[in-house]
Parts: structure tokens; sequence; C-alpha cells
């Protein structure tokens, strides 16, 4: 891990209120696994204080992208900035999530696809990979053009019916999880009900679930103890230990 | 030639930079952005006699220019810590300060003995923000003098290490807890520790933080700092240590101006993993334009 003071290749819009940004950054391109995640400084000055953790959403030669929802004050200011500016970095953080061999089944929630994009990238493409993706609207449904072409099979659900099935994605998983063979591997990003109900499935179904989480942190290497989550063997830090754990590990 | 060395107690610090408890782990972590021994003390997350798996989550929170943290003091034991950390804390060619907090004058006291017997440990910090020990019920150490200069004095007749009180800032007036910890035989006094606050998301309506109230750190808390380290600098003799939203060395300077002889990076270390490194270099260059020769010549010379 290093920190990187280095500048922006590009920052684009990809729909009203999720920017894709790329930033030159060879020395953590090189090293990054899909899951691990950068930790951004935001702002020049003390507001917002502390950096923001964004998942790596693509890496190749030179650049890391990330994805990201504005959400707070912290992308806010992100969307704000132009290619070539100055940003501080420091990465790559965190475990990132365990490739299997065998099938996959990707899910996302809204901005939790974005992990999911790298990790396609880097995983076998003669295994059969299907990828759930889920949203409040048709607008929220990000990448899935991008699974299609990487040859997953590509299933959607919005909430508002705007698109593929209406409802929640963890419906489709669950009549698909019924005919999976027992080593086909979930790998799931979003909000926490969402990845509490793809344990659940997966639990359901003997099969084996890693799902990367999402807490507010402070220090990003482990060392402030701030990004706790409740696991059956005490807490853990996301920051560290995670962000990827496997869903039977952790105390829903 | 400059010389940047300070003296607590016995014991000689290379510079005034010192990583603050719990935000800096033992510093093997920070090892990876910059060499830690430059240095002039790292102080480690405050320890406890038993394990304690700390406060629910969320634990940390951002406000305007600070963040508010709530962690439990979550760590393994002293045990635990002596086995897990002394390799790396041994090999370190900086000073080791073990931050310790305890419930009870004896516990304290068990901790500064076991500790006294490792090499590693170069002195003590006593986090007095600990539950009171029956003097002032529900208050903290650090909020009653009689309290804390008796957990100074306790301490102070087990070990010979020099010892650090960690103030709150928690309190009527903190010039008369400075006192009591050096009439109780503290080598120096650090302050401050956080200031107890909360923050509520008004969507969720929910506290921002699992424990509902925590500490605030940072560039929030440097004014109130600067100024209780002037209060302090014209009550006590002993080496005043300033902790309180240090981010750059400018603000080091600002602290050892009101008094400081050293000062500690907590929150920084969060922004800016080589904060400390920064503040080092940038002190070092302050002294050199300003053809200053040693902190003596800077410390509490704020021009009234």
């Amino acid at each position: 891990m290093i920190r990187l003071k280095t500048k922006i290749i590009s920052n684009e819009k990809v729909s009203q209120d999720v920017r894709k940004m790329a930033i030159y950054a060879p020395e953590i391109s090189v090293e990054i696994k899909p899951g691990q995640f950068i930790h951004v400084k935001c702002g020049d000055n003390s507001r917002p204080l502390l950096r923001r953790p964004f998942s790596v959403h693509c890496y190749s030669g030179d650049a890391v992208e990330i994805l990201y929802k504005l959400k707070g004050e912290g992308t806010k200011i992100l969307a704000q900035k132009k290619p070539n500016e100055a940003i501080d970095i420091m990465g790559p953080l965190g475990n990132g999530f365990e490739i299997k061999p065998s099938g996959a089944i990707l899910v996302a929630g809204g901005i939790g696809v974005a992990p999911l994009v790298a990790l396609i990238d880097e995983m076998n493409k003669k295994s059969k990979t299907t990828v759930l993706i889920g949203a409040k609207n048709s607008e929220e449904i990000l990448c899935s053009e991008h699974f299609k072409n990487k040859g997953a099979e590509v299933i959607i659900a919005t909430e508002d019916g705007s698109l593929g099935k209406k409802g929640l994605i963890t419906a489709s998983l669950e009549n698909l999880a019924k005919q999976l063979p027992n080593e086909t591997e979930i790998y799931a990003c979003g909000p926490n009900a969402m990845l509490k109900e793809v344990s659940d499935i997966a639990a359901k179904n003997n099969l084996n679930a890693q799902v990367s989480l999402e807490e507010h942190m402070a220090c990003g290497i482990g060392v402030c103890l701030g990004c706790a989550v409740k696991t059956k063997s005490g807490y853990k830090m996301v920051c560290k230990d995670g962000p990827v754990f496997n869903s039977q590990e952790l105390d829903w | 030639m400059q010389n940047l060395k300070i003296k607590i107690g016995k014991l000689e610090l290379k510079n005034p930079v010192i990583s603050a408890s719990g935000t800096f782990g033992c510093g093997k972590e920070y090892n990876e952005f910059f060499d830690v021994n430059k240095l002039g003390a790292i102080v480690t997350k405050t320890i406890t006699p038993k394990e304690r798996v700390g406060n629910p989550p969320p634990r940390v929170s951002e406000t305007p220019c600070g963040m508010l943290n709530a962690i439990g003091l979550e760590n393994k034991g002293i045990d635990n810590f002596i086995k897990d950390n002394s390799e790396f804390l041994s090999s370190l060619k900086t000073n080791v300060i073990i931050s310790i907090s305890a419930e009870g004058t004896k516990e304290f006291c068990a901790m500064a003995e076991k500790l006294q017997s490792q090499k590693f440990v170069a002195g003590l910090e006593i986090n007095m923000s600990c539950p009171n020990l029956g003097h002032a019920p529900g208050k903290m150490c650090a909020q009653d003098a009689k309290s804390a200069k008796e957990v100074v004095f306790a301490i102070r007749k087990k070990t010979s290490l020099p010892l650090i009180a960690k103030l709150s800032p928690n309190v009527t007036d903190i010039t008369e807890i400075a006192v009591s910890c050096q009439d109780g035989g503290a080598d120096a006094i650090a302050l401050i520790n956080t200031f107890p606050a909360m923050g509520v998301d008004i969507n969720t309506k929910k506290p921002l933080l699992g424990n509902i109230t925590g500490g605030l750190s940072g560039p929030a808390i440097k004014p109130i700092a600067l100024k209780m380290i002037w209060d302090c600098y014209n009550a006590v003799k002993i080496p005043i240590i300033g902790i309180g939203g240090i981010m750059t060395w400018q603000d080091a300077v600002e602290f050892i101006l009101c008094g400081a002889s050293a000062v500690q990076v907590g929150t920084s270390n969060f922004v800016n993993p080589v904060s400390c490194d920064e503040i080092i270099t940038g002190i070092k260059n302050y002294f050199d334009k300003n053809k200053l020769k040693n902190v003596s010549e800077l410390r509490g010379k704020l021009k009234i």
C-alpha cells in the first residue's frame, strides 16, 4: 500500500448521480485486485476531513478507475474535479475477492456494481457467469453491457419495474439458487439489507457467498478500529479484514 | 546547527513530534508509508488489563472539520499486547510509550509493573479518561483533581519509567488537574484528549455513533486545545505535550509557542499517513529559517 499524490485522467458522468473517475496510478494499478479499494482525499482542506473509500471499478495499465455515486460532501467535491487536477489517494487497501475456478453468480445492488466489473474482468472466461443487477429504477442499472460483453448472462430487476423484472434482485437470486451446483460461488456488493438476503439464500442452498461491505472509515489501514463489523468471531475491521467477507462469517 | 531534542523526565526525544494514542496502532502500518523511527516517540493504542471488545458500530463519523469516534478502547489486553507486539516494538529505534488505562489504582499499578520489565517500553502514558476510583462517582479520573493525583502517585511509586498523564478537556479548570498530576509525580502532561460529543442523522433520526456519544477530534478542536495548553503552561513546571487537531507543522509551531515542549499528532494520521513525517520536516525548516537552535527558544515564546 502506498500513498500517491497524482492526477485525474478523466471524470465522466455515467448517470444523473453516478460518475466514473480514472486516476493515474501505475504503482497501484499493478498491485490492486478486484474487491480491494483506494482511499481518496476528496477535498483540499479539512472539509470533508477524512478520506473516502472506493472499490476499484477497473484497472489497466497506468490507471485505476472508481465508479461513485454522489451521496455526500466528499463525492460532490469529487464530481467537480477535472482531468489533470491533482488528487491524493492511498491503495491498494483491503483483502479483495477470492476468485474461485467454479461457476459464478455476481449480485449487484445499485452502485454496488462497481467492484464486480473489476471482478469479471479478472475471472476465467471459461466458467459460466451470471450477473444479477438490481436497482431502484432503470437509470440506476449500470454496466450491464460490460457484463454481456464478457459473455455473462445478465438478469436485471428494478424496484419500479422500469427495466427487467419488477422487484428486488434477491428474488431472482432465490429462483436461480435452487438450480445451481453447490460449488457455485456468489460474489455480492450492495446495500446491507440485500447482502443479508444474499447470505440467507446462499445458506439455504448450500452455496458459498463472498460479500463486499461498506462502513464509515477513518484510517483505512486497520489502525483506528473505526470500521468495525460484527462477525461470529467478534468485531472485525472492514478496511483490513474486509471489505470482502464470507457471508457465513458475519453476524447479521 | 539546530537540535530538536527534548526531554520528558529522563527520556530524551530526538524531536518533539509524537504519534498520538489510538491513531497509530504500534506504528507497523504507518511504517509502510514512512520510517516511523524518525518520530520523537510513538504512543501505542491504549491497552487495558483485560481484553475489551469495543463499541458497536458505527464507531467513527465525520463532522465539520473534525471526526467523532467511539471505539471503546478495543484491545486484546496487556498480556496479548506484549506477546503480539514486543518483537516489532523492540526493533524500533524510537521511544515507545505505552498508553494504559484501568478501572482502579491497583490495576494501573499492576500494568505499570508488568511494563516496567519489558525492554521496549520507554515510558507510560496514563489515559486518565477512565472511570473514577471513588472520590467523585460518575466522573473520570481526569475530572477529579484528588483522584488524578492519587492514580499518578500510586503508579509513580511502582515504576521508574517516565510518566505522562493525558488529560481530558472536559473539566471546569484544566490547570487544577494539571497541577495535581504534577504533584502526583508525573514527568509530563499531555493534553487534550477528545471532547465528549455526538452527532445526529436527521434522515434516520439515529445518532451518528453506535455508542450514541463519543469524542470529537481534528482541526475543529485546535483553538480550544491551544488555550488549554497556554493555561497549563502558566500553571505547571513539567513539560506539556500539546494535542488537538494538529494537521501541519504550522499547527505544531503554534502549540510550541503556547508552551508545549512536544506535540502529538492524531487524527491527521488518518487524513495523511505521512503527516508526522511532514510535520518533523516542517519544524526543522522553520527552525532553520528562524535561526532557532532548540525547542526551548520557541516554547512559550508567545509575544503578548
